[in-house]
């Protein structure tokens, strides 16, 4: 077959049909184009939400929730008596939220090879006193080098350093909102009191933000000496670890193996914990999906139907073509090619006006509200996308062309030379 | 001489609107070289019978044998390649691609045939223009053209693969006497010089009784002479 002659051919019929071709680019290229824009912000909120929520998710929790225990303590006493008691409302111990052992826990679970590191932690609710308002927050102990080497706590610091908590005792670092509510700053004393009633004045020697509001308004951090002595605890103490992995992807396996040799103790993966955040992300990508799907099915629509009109106002040509020699291949190569190209044009500047959508969406101010901190629209660039609207494209103009090609292909040249 | 195309009871009906049957057992031979005319008055089936020995219409019974090869059941693109090389055709009504020039025109069953280089499918495509006295008009839009430029256009572009048989219904229809005339002396020279055969439907008594040899047809049949 001859391709070169085929194309030439092709390039003669778009160029004296401008208008046509024109008008099924556009409807190539405004479907690739939408394509891009849509998949570069889908991905681009993807990855800003997966960002903030794994900022300060670990890859695997472990804590003691405050559960109930449902067979009831008196249960367990000797019930062959034959005889009655009632225990109303059972309530849990004082002790459950500590982790038993919990740093001998740590240092054993640092040395699994998957494992980048653990970081222990108490964890409390607290209030900070302004004045007579009581502002509820948590405050949390951590070890403040290694919160800072995995969850990059450092980088999260608006006001002092990460490093100014273990100067002294008694120092604590505030989320941006946390602060403005306590009505303090950076060198003032904040009072905080805790559920049991303790009472303990702290200074503030940072302020951090993590962007999102509902962490920004209620995360105070300070050392775990500091925190267990707020709690008045032993320095045993320690309610949560932190694990963080060399790989995100296998917390679900090793949190399987850690259940095996901890029992009793509850474990949580970076996916359960962020199970609200994924199931958006599904949904996203799923309406990604249909609309992509949509978009470029109106595209090879557009295409086909301006293929087939084409193809019936050419008849005569067709007919003359293969009256002269030109096989049927012939005629599908040349109306094929003639879709190729339109929507190869199509598509390749419906990447460049998608990047430039995608760019000019990725500057414009996002009207995020109160609830997250981001400036502008979050709009990733990632060419896989752009190859993937280049296939897509293309496959559909494929699709779409081949029919009408197909019939023009099937044409009798007598019945038309006829008359 | 030996025989190029041998047509041998064929038997044509068309279904639409009602079933007609248009050729009824045609039989005839033509010879290498020789200049044919077929006449008849209109609706004699001349046309029809010209798209059966064309190739182009398969819907027939009884045999076609061209360079002795018989091509009945054969398949359409192995007719579309056989009238390529073998076969040129002046149609009734013309027929150039309007969205191209008169020489590409002429050029592009040569360049589909592919046995020349491009360079030289478009001097031998301007020689044939030059033969129709058309060169001056080889790069203008074949649909931009008068219906007498359009009809010798599609005589080169009969001529561009020096085919064994140059078929033409009525190929003088839209020209005047003088233009009519430069046509036959082509077809003549053609016939006697290179050896190719010609079959043209014509109207033109002139035209057919000057050729080697007439075919008159009626309702379907050929006349006996
Ligand atoms: N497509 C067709 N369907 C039905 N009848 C046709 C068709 N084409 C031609 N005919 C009929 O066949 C007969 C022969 O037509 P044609 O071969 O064109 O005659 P000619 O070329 O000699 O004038 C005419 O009666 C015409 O009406
Ligand atoms: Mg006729």
């Amino acid at each position: 077959m001859n391709w070169k002659l085929s194309f030439g051919i092709a390039i003669t019929h778009i160029a004296t049909k401008k208008k046509q071709s024109i008008v099924a680019m556009l409807g190539v290229l405004f479907g690739i184009s939408m394509f891009i824009v849509m998949i570069s912000f889908m991905t681009g909120v993807n990855r800003f939400l997966e960002d903030m929520a794994m900022d300060n998710t670990p890859h695997i929790h472990i804590y003691n929730p405050l559960t109930i225990n449902e067979d009831k303590i008196i249960g367990q006493t000797d019930s062959s008596k034959n005889a009655w008691y009632v225990v109303h409302h059972q309530r849990p111990k004082n002790e459950l939220a500590k982790i038993k052992n919990g740093l001998l826990m740590a240092s054993l679970i640092e040395k699994i090879p998957e494992v980048k590191g653990v970081v222990p932690q108490v964890s409390s609710q607290v209030f900070f006193n302004n004045g007579p308002i009581q502002i509820p927050a948590t405050i949390s102990g951590i070890d403040v080098r290694k919160q800072d080497e995995l969850f990059d706590l450092g980088s999260k610091m608006e006001e002092g350093r990460l490093d100014d908590l273990l100067k002294g005792s008694d120092d604590v670092i505030l989320g941006r909102g946390l602060a403005e509510k306590s009505g303090v700053r950076v060198g003032d004393k904040v009072s905080v009191t805790t559920p049991e009633g303790y009472n303990l004045l702290l200074k503030v020697v940072g302020i951090f933000s993590y962007g999102i509001v509902t962490l920004d308004d209620t995360k105070s951090y300070a050392t775990l000496a500091t925190v267990q002595k707020v709690l008045q605890r032993d320095p045993s103490y320690v309610t949560d670890l932190n694990v963080k992995l060399y790989d995100m992807q296998q917390a679900s396996a090793i949190k399987a193996r850690l259940k095996a040799q901890l029992p009793g103790i509850y474990l949580e993966d970076w996916k359960e914990a962020n199970a609200a955040i994924l199931a958006g992300e599904k949904i996203r990508n799923i309406m990604t999906g249909v609309v992509s799907f949509t978009l470029l099915l109106v595209a090879g629509f557009g295409i086909y139907n301006i293929m087939n009109m084409n193809i019936v106002n050419k008849m005569k040509d067709i007919a003359i073509l293969k009256a002269t020699g030109f096989q049927g291949k012939d005629i599908t190569a040349i109306f094929l090619l003639e879709s190729i190209i339109i929507g190869l044009a199509g598509g390749l500047l419906g990447l460049l006006f998608g990047f430039a959508f995608s760019y000019m969406l990725s500057v414009t101010p996002f009207p995020a509200g109160t609830f997250f901190r981001i400036n502008t629209f979050p709009v990733n660039f990632i060419p896989v996308h752009y190859v993937l609207g280049v296939v897509f494209g293309f496959a559909t103009t494929l699709f779409a062309g081949y029919f009408p090609a197909l019939k023009a292909s099937r044409v009798d040249p007598v019945q038309i030379i006829r008359g | 001489m030996e025989t190029v195309l041998k047509a041998t009871n064929i038997v044509k009906y068309f279904k639409e609107p009602e079933a007609f049957q248009v050729l009824k057992h045609v039989s005839f031979e033509v010879k290498k070289g020789e200049f044919l005319s077929v006449v008849g008055k209109s609706g004699s089936g001349k046309s029809t019978l010209l798209y059966v020995l064309s190739t182009l219409d398969t819907d027939f019974t009884g045999s076609l044998e061209i360079r002795g090869e018989k091509l009945n059941g054969w398949s359409q693109n192995a007719l579309a390649a056989f009238r390529n090389e073998h076969l040129g055709f002046v149609f009734q009504f013309h027929y150039l691609l309007p969205e191209f020039t008169a020489l590409k025109n002429v050029m592009l069953p040569a360049l589909k045939l592919g046995r020349y280089s491009e360079e030289e499918v478009e001097e031998r495509a301007m020689n044939k223009l030059r033969m129709m006295d058309m060169q001056d008009f080889a790069l203008k839009l074949s649909s931009k053209l008068s219906g007498g430029q359009q009809q010798r256009v599609a005589v080169a572009r009969a001529l561009i693969n020096d085919p064994d048989i140059i078929m033409g219904d009525e190929p003088t229809g839209n020209l005047d006497k003088t233009n009519s005339q430069i046509i036959f002396d082509i077809f003549n020279r053609l016939a006697k010089e290179n050896h190719q055969t010609i079959i043209t439907v014509t109207h033109d008594t002139d035209f057919a009784s000057a050729s080697d040899r007439i075919i008159e047809m009626q309702d379907g049949q050929i006349l006996a002479k």
